[in-house]
């Protein structure tokens, strides 16, 4: 296992293994030279529009598109109609008008019935140009009757509620996951209980209990979703431009849907202009600009705006958590409890491994040790956007650290303890890793204690507490939050984990050219994450070849191997553990012909860095490129060896990794308007290795970025007619610089003793951290005035009434 | 991308020929100015004018100058040209204060002074600072000009005395020596739009305000002002007292309602608040004048 070290410099100056260096792919993205979905452009190429509905729920009268179909330009007009009329092969329902969701849902591909959301597709017309086609919508005169809108999830299964799901016989709003379950539970129910009311028994003891909601919020990528759609009619071969995160699984879910043969689909992702779970799911849209081509028999392109973005594909979170917390008056932990309702929209579009249809959420105990925890997770039907893995959120690990942090700094206020201190207490020990949580998980590695104590004398913990004090007598409300997190990621082990039935693990090619040029082939997709460097780095690490001499190739189904793709911060933990093991699988066949080259046993030979040489004649050694030449040469390779340098893998994960961290953040709180300045943060990442450090710090920037988005500004809420509320940028705030300040980056590194090179992927930390450490430290600011809790996002407005005692219910609109 | 409805343009020359402009191509034209209100409109097709006729060569409409004790303002001056004025930061410092807050940067190049009383959205901050200093509208037609005070130009959301074949061409505001001026304005994130904002004027003279002025946006105040609390204060000492009570009675007047920036009890204290921060700004400055 390495962990960092000096890596020489190649020619280009870049690192010949681990080290910071420039992204290799921001040469075309700063000269504006980067080729999304949009700059695809095909001769003949059609363009659709889609018509949403304005209701939330309401059932389709009639549909009538003859003025829209008599529009000069307007090519097609598709409707449910059409769609219920194009057979398809049974095992998915007769017909195009549904399709299947990630969690073995049914979702309208136009609606038929009626319409159960907001934004939701209803008529797809196709014209010669975007303008066309979107003025063609106007002329489309659709019938409905409105029908009461589920909007509050709370409400969800009142016996009065109206059923949204009646196209299934359903007769509530309950939610059944593909093992026929209606809630789903981890951890120790009885035991967790027992030691709760034990707790409240004992006068040594205290249960606080606290009602946490992490808000429906949206990835809001600044690429927006589309896809261009191409049937040859002639060879049936489908090529499919998309916006996608996971080109293989979605070539699958094409297979599935189209009941098109999956050797004749090809997925092209081309550079995904940010993704952050928005681009993991199959949306309608790009089913349509399938059937689109199919009707049509021309390339069709179909690309949303801002507002169907924001307003009908994947949201995230919409997890309303009540949580327990048992502990003794010493601070010492006993048990947690949480009950979660989870709102998942009209259709249950989530995408989690099949058998955790609450993701990751059970990692919800943190990074404390404790005997006792149980969760229920409850999933509703509402009228609003389906979706939920989105937005960074490490299969629902997001909202379990947002919830545990928060719940442990209820606990705090309740002991009148410092939260640092309480934290101290109960953190998970060096030596008790691999650590096993009540709910399951088995921690790799991690030295919490370090890593908080660091991050504590960075932002000078103790003089800001002075201050604090200082400052209250005056009048004045700092504020200080702390969040310490533990994720899961790298999902994962196939024996645990697939998505409709794929298993997770990722396949990798690497093929060395004759001249010691290198590409290769990942099954992952990056979406800003700089695999182009990242992995590049990995095989130079692992064979001594340059970064500059290897191509990193990805996003297009016909030239990689199968894999799942890029989210839950799953790529480096994955896919970067095959590129180690497919380097290795080409340095040992290396070996054995620089061997042969050598005239020598390959026993005799030691690996350094681009070379294999004669263990004590250092001069006797050969290149890995003058090895690659040979294996393409005329060298009469040893029995058993194959010419050329090429290796393929698979990587199984043996366990996820968990990185860790520890984030503190400073706030001033003006008390007349509730206005909220952050003045420091202080964020200290755990991730293992670093193999770009450059690229960490960026990742978690954004991420950083991203916490004080949702904990201060960003929400989609709905009014009770189902009217979404964030379905522009103006109302969908995102933060700015000027919200941002400088932030203080700090690192420990603690190896994943499982991983080939010992990294445990960043990806997600930092959205997955902050939140809680900006809403702990708003609270802390707020306290005097005897607040402990109220929910994100902290506008003005929010914060302003927490403090007159009457917060506002954040997911409804505003009153 | 968002798409428009299709749409015709024309690019006036000259205020004359813009005006001839707007009565050859009907009721649905619109003028455009820097077009940060409009295109959003459009783009999300709330507005469907059929022909956008172009403000923007109009050098005549542009600019910020000293007339006898008035300062004019041109229709077409851009909000960045409003914010580094130096005639406006000797005489009224209120209008960099409230543009450092309009929008970002991007929208303060091209969004004009007119453009935006003429929007009359009931959150815009340039209604607020003109409706505190009180002042005149400028307005023309193919018969003339027509000069409206900026309190009744207003009269609701959206409305204004503009009508069909009307340019606004100017804002006129008085100068006052001595007065100090302050702009308040709370908005949740840099460059959204306010949930409240109060900006003032006050003059203190001999120890009591001798007159003093008023706005407030996005808190449903009536023309954007508060003229009880002006009332009040007139004559008054300008202690903490007072203010506090003038401060009171703006919010009193105003009738906000809840939506995503806050509830409606929120922006009624917002109103008293910000009106009391920037008195007391103001009446320091007038004081230290
Ligand atoms: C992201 C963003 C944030 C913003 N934030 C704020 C903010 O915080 N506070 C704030 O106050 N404003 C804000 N604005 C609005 C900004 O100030 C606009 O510039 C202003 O509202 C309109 O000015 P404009 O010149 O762009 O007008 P345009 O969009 O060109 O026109 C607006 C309307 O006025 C009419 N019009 C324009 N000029 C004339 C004229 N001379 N005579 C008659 N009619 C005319 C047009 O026909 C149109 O109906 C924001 C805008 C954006 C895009």
């Amino acid at each position: 296992m390495t962990a960092v070290e000096e890596a020489p410099i190649s020619a280009a100056g870049n690192p010949i293994g681990f080290g910071s260096m420039k992204r290799k792919e921001d040469q075309r993205f700063v000269r504006g030279q980067g080729n999304y979905v949009d700059d695809v452009n095909l001769p003949g190429m059609l363009h659709g529009a889609i018509l949403r509905s304005p209701h939330a729920h309401a059932k389709i009268l009639s549909i009538d598109t003859s003025r829209a179909e008599a529009h000069p330009g307007v090519v097609a007009v598709i409707t449910g109609k059409t769609l219920e009329g194009i057979p398809r092969p049974a095992l998915l329902g007769d017909n195009f008008a549904w399709m299947p969701t990630l969690s073995y849902d049914t979702q309208a591909v136009l609606a038929t019935d009626k319409v159960r959301f907001q934004g939701q597709e209803v008529a797809f017309v196709i014209a010669t140009d975007r303008y066309t086609a979107k003025d063609a919508l106007e002329l489309i005169d659709v019938d409905y009757e409105p029908l009461g809108a589920v909007m509050d999830a709370k409400k969800a299964m009142d016996p009065s509620a109206p059923v949204i799901r009646d196209d299934k016989g359903q007769t509530d709003n309950s939610i059944t996951d593909v093992l026929g379950n209606k809630y789903w539970e981890s951890g120790n129910a009885i035991g967790t209980q027992e030691a709760i009311d034990k707790a409240k028994a004992d006068p040594n003891c205290v249960v606080v209990t606290q009602e946490i909601m992490y808000p429906r919020v949206h990835p809001a990528p600044m690429e927006t979703c589309g896809s261009v759609a191409y049937l040859d009619p002639v060879s049936g071969q489908l090529t499919l431009w998309t916006t996608s995160q996971a080109p293989h699984a979605h070539r699958t879910v094409y297979a599935l849907v189209a009941g098109l043969p999956e050797h004749k689909i090809r997925i092209i992702s081309p550079d995904v202009g940010g993704g952050f779970g928005n681009k993991v799911g199959v949306y309608p849209g790009y089913v349509l600009s399938v059937v689109g081509s199919i009707v049509t028999g021309k390339p069709v392109k179909w690309m949303e705006d801002r507002s169907e973005n924001l307003m009908s594909t994947s949201f995230a979170r919409d997890y309303h958590m009540n949580g327990t917390i048992a502990a003794t008056k010493e601070g010492k932990i006993l048990a947690v409890d949480v009950d979660v309702l989870a709102d998942h929209g009209a259709f249950n579009g989530v995408a989690q491994p099949t058998k955790f249809p609450a993701g990751f959420f059970h990692i919800f105990t943190g990074s404390y040790d404790y005997p006792n925890a149980h969760c229920k997770v409850t999933p509703v039907y509402t009228n609003k956007a389906p979706g939920g893995v989105a937005y960074a959120c490490s299969f629902r690990i997001t909202e379990a650290a947002y919830f545990i942090e928060r719940l442990v700094d209820c606990l705090a206020a309740e002991l009148g303890m410092d939260p640092a201190e309480l934290r101290l207490k109960n953190l998970i020990k060096p030596e008790q890793f691999p650590y096993e949580t009540p709910t399951g998980w088995v921690y790799d590695s991690g030295q919490y204690e370090k890593t908080m104590r660091l991050a504590m004398e960075m932002v000078g913990y103790d003089e800001l507490r002075k201050e604090q004090a200082e400052k209250r007598a005056r009048g004045e409300y700092m504020g200080i939050g702390i969040s310490f997190f533990t994720e899961g990621v790298g999902a994962g082990p196939r024996k645990d984990m697939d998505i409709l039935g794929l298993g997770m693990a990722d396949g990798i090619e690497l093929r060395v050219h004759p001249t010691g040029k290198a590409q290769l082939r990942l099954s992952v997709q990056t979406q800003g994450q700089g695999h182009e460097t990242t992995y590049a780095q990995i095989v130079a690490h692992e064979l001594g070849i340059p970064p500059e001499d290897i191509e990193v190739i990805h996003g297009d189904t016909d030239n990689t191997p199968f894999g799942l793709g890029t989210y839950g911060s799953r790529s480096t933990p994955v896919s970067g553990a095959a590129a180690a093991v497919v380097s290795r699988k080409v340095r040992d066949k290396a070996r054995l012909i620089a061997a042969a080259a050598l005239e020598c046993s390959p026993d005799d030979l030691e690996w350094s860095l681009g070379k294999w040489s004669v263990k004590g004649d250092p001069d006797r050694a050969k290149t890995i490129q003058e090895i690659a030449l040979l294996s393409h040469g005329s060298l009469e390779l040893p029995e058993g060896v194959e010419g050329h340098l090429d290796a393929t893998a698979v990587y199984n994960p043996p366990n996820l990794t968990y990185p860790y961290g520890c984030y503190i953040c400073v706030v001033d709180v003006d008390p007349g308007t509730g206005q909220v300045k952050i003045r420091r943060f202080v964020a200290v990442d755990d991730c293992g290795t670093r193999i770009n450090p450059m690229i960490v710090e960026g990742q978690v920037h954004g991420g950083l970025a991203d916490g004080v988005g949702m904990a201060l500004m960003e929400l989609i809420a709905f009014d009770e007619d189902g009217n979404c509320l964030g379905g522009s940028f103006m109302d969908y705030l995102l933060p700015t610089a000027v919200e941002c300040p400088d932030w203080e980056l700090g690192e420990t590194v603690t190896p994943s003793p499982h991983h080939p090179i010992g990294a445990k992927g960043v990806g997600e930390s930092a959205t997955v951290g902050s939140p809680a450490a900006v809403v702990n430290a708003v609270i802390d600011a707020i306290s005097p005035f005897g607040v402990r809790h109220a929910d994100m996002p902290l506008t003005p407005a929010n914060v302003w009434r927490a403090i007159q005692g009457n917060p506002v219910r954040v997911d409804m609109a505003v009153e | 991308m968002q798409t428009p409805a299709p749409v015709d343009y024309a690019r006036a020359t000259s205020v004359d020929h813009a005006l001839q402009l707007l009565e050859q191509h009907g009721e649905d034209a619109r003028v455009i100015a820097g077009g940060h209100s409009l295109i959003p409109m459009m783009r999300l097709r709330i507005a469907s004018p059929t022909t956008l006729i172009d403000l923007n060569d109009l050098d005549e409409l542009k600019g910020i100058r000293v007339e006898g004790n008035e300062i004019v303002i041109g229709a077409m001056t851009r909000h960045a040209e409003v914010l580094d004025s130096a005639i406006l930061a000797e005489h009224y410092p209120i209008f960099r204060e409230a543009e450092k807050l309009i929008a970002d940067p991007v929208v303060r190049n091209r969004g004009t002074v007119g453009g935006s009383m003429c929007q009359a959205d009931p959150s815009e901050d340039l209604s607020a600072v003109g409706s505190a200093l009180g002042g005149t509208v400028v307005i023309r037609s193919k018969s003339g000009s027509r000069t409206v005070p900026i309190r009744e130009f207003h009269f609701g959301p959206y409305m204004t005395q503009v009508a069909d074949g009307e340019i606004l061409t100017e804002v006129r505001f008085p100068i006052r020596p001595g007065a100090g001026s302050a702009y308040e304005k709370v908005e949740r994130r840099v460059g959204d739009w306010p949930v409240a904002s109060a900006g003032v004027f006050v003059v203190v003279r001999d120890g009591v305000v001798s007159d003093c002025g008023i706005g407030l946006t996005a808190v449903g105040a009536e023309h954007f002002s508060a003229p009880g609390a002006e009332e009040f204060l007139v004559g008054k000492a300008p202690t903490e007292e007072n203010l506090a009570q003038a401060a009171a009675i703006a919010a009193d007047s105003c009738s906000p309602v809840s939506d995503q920036r806050g509830p409606a009890d929120y922006k009624k204290h917002l109103a008293q608040e910000l009106t009391l921060r920037a008195l007391r700004r103001a009446v320091a400055a007038s004081q230290g004048a």
